[in-house]
């Protein structure tokens, strides 16, 4: 149900109590940019959008992304559906197990519980945005030496979490460090080797000076 | 998730002229922790969503003159658990906000969201309805219930109240600062008798912008009974807030009952007496009282007394933070 909709359940999008929103300047599809919206706001009635798509522009890992959207999509789906960026995964999809966690202007935040419309302005930084597989950062790097994954589902939303708290805190005790991922759960329990992995990132970072 | 119209105004007032005066007409976006989930779970189906992020409502001022310190709603959770203004004054806040326990609930969540955040009973959130009642009878009551309520349970609703700040703030005499109208944080939640009513005074069409918390120099403190460190709810909380001598003492529960639990027998052991380990363990006593647990929900009594007792400790300075 969480999925992106599909055609007909958008044209089934239940508008048939919207008698009480007469008079607020209800706007239909692509009626522009939210920020240009926010702008008019002053002299006008407030901008309403969609419930049909609309343009949203995301900036990812450094690159700004135009693309039609409903405003109940969430970033997650966005990124996953529409950016073909699926490293951050949709597991609980509910805002509790950080399989989803993407960085928001720098700090961590579960991408299935932000609507994408809601993150235009932020700078996103996905799994993607980190590193590469011949270029990876520290914390990647230290997951693979210590092998610290098994079936491999949690760990993007581990790295994103814990580059988020030794970026934010080099000097992170391993149970402060641990605490940076006290919003991420890892079923297989793979928890020796992240712990094994922090400390190692911790330390290559600061002589690297960063992640 | 059924489709809907979203809007992101710019003024407080353009942001109550877009909400509907019905319940579920309408839904107020602040951070989305709770709000996201309950829309695609179908909890809450509404026709358009209006979004505060414009709004601003994020900062921590404090005023010497009024003596008091005021919380925007849409200040971050970790923000107001990092900030060294309520870390030194209010102690029971930045604990309370700190233990959420997850980065990323504490980046995204808001301080007013988790005052009005819905309640996290199992039978709720998986569509039974506020009340969970099927033919007149409480499916909690006949089920599992050992995360329900054991104060103020007499009624339809069993669920206890998420707010993870709401204790804390009726301890300290908070006041609550709406579009419309200022409510004393005491006031503020209130336990739903239908399935159309909600968990606090709030109108649907009506904001909650800013918390003010006075300057009172009161010795506080939460301590959460949890299961864990990492992200998730506490069994039981107490916020605890009294003057040096014992004088002008509050006790407030949380996670109990329905809404954050007063308990002022509790209260009334600390009135003047000088904090001891023994003081404590009394006040912990009576916090318990009244208690009514449901078939499955009976340890939560002593967890209240430890609860209050730990609190109590560590506002004395008697015991370092748990």
């Amino acid at each position: 149900m969480s999925e992106e909709p599909t055609s007909s359940q958008v044209s089934d999008s239940g508008l048939s109590r919207r008698g009480f929103l007469k008079g607020f300047g209800v706007s239909g599809a692509a009626t522009g940019l939210i920020a240009e919206a926010h702008a008019q706001e002053a002299e006008s009635a407030p901008k309403v959008h969609g419930p049909g798509e609309i343009p949203v522009t995301l900036s990812i890992n450094g690159k700004n992304h135009r693309i039609n959207l409903e405003p109940r999509v969430t970033l997650l789906d966005a990124l996953r559906n529409r950016l073909d960026l699926t490293g951050s995964k949709k597991v609980c999809d509910r805002g509790t197990c950080g399989a989803c966690t993407v960085l928001v202007d720098g700090d961590p935040a579960y991408a299935c519980s932000m609507l994408a419309i809601e993150a235009e302005g932020r700078e996103i930084t996905t799994i993607e945005g980190l590193g590469t597989p011949d270029q990876m950062n520290a914390v990647q790097e230290a997951f693979v030496e210590n092998d610290a994954q098994q079936c491999g589902f949690c760990t993007p939303g581990f790295v994103v979490a814990c580059t988020a708290v030794l970026n934010q805190n080099p000097d992170a005790t391993l149970e402060e460090a641990q605490g940076g991922c006290g919003g991420n759960l890892c079923r297989c329990g793979t928890y020796a080797g992240m712990n094994q992995a922090l400390l190692d990132a911790a330390k290559s970072m600061k002589m690297k000076g960063g992640a | 998730m059924k489709a809907f119209e979203y809007a992101a105004p710019s003024t407080i007032e353009s942001a109550v002229s877009l909400l509907g005066d019905q319940w579920g007409e309408t839904e107020i976006l602040a951070g989305g922790t709770d709000l996201i989930t309950s829309l695609k779970q179908g909890i809450t189906a509404p026709d358009r969503v209006v979004s505060l992020k414009h709004l601003g409502l994020n900062d921590i001022t404090v005023d010497e003159d009024k003596g008091t310190v005021t919380i925007g709603a849409m200040t971050p959770m970790g923000a107001l658990a990092s900030d060294n203004t309520i870390a030194r004054h209010f102690p029971a806040l930045a604990k309370a906000a700190s233990n959420l326990g997850s980065p990323q609930m504490l980046s995204t969540g808001t301080v007013g969201g988790d005052l009005c955040q819905r309640p996290r009973c199992w039978y709720y959130r998986n569509g039974m309805g506020l009340l969970a009642q099927k033919d007149g009878k409480s499916l909690v009551e006949a089920g599992d219930n050992r995360y329900h309520a054991i104060f103020g349970n007499g009624g339809k609703a069993k669920f206890v109240s998420a707010s993870s700040l709401g204790p804390a703030l009726i301890a300290l005499g908070a006041t609550i600062a709406t579009s419309s109208r200022r409510i004393p944080a005491s006031e503020f939640f209130a336990t739903p008798k239908s399935e159309s009513e909600r968990e606090t005074v709030l109108k649907p069409n009506e904001i909650a912008t800013a918390i003010e918390v006075p300057l009172s120099g009161l010795k506080n403190a939460t301590y959460e009974v949890r299961h864990r460190r990492g992200l998730d709810w506490p069994y039981a909380t107490a916020s605890v807030a009294f003057q040096a001598n014992g004088g002008k003492a509050q006790v407030v529960l949380g996670h109990v009952a329905p809404t954050p639990w007063v308990a002022s027998q509790a209260a009334a052991v600390l009135n003047g007496a000088a904090v001891s380990s023994e003081i404590a363990a009394k006040c912990g006593a009576a916090a318990s009282q009244g208690a009514a647990p449901l078939s499955k929900n009976g340890y939560k009594t002593k967890m209240v007394e430890t609860a209050v007792k730990r609190a109590v400790l560590i506002a004395a300075g008697l015991q370092a933070e748990g």
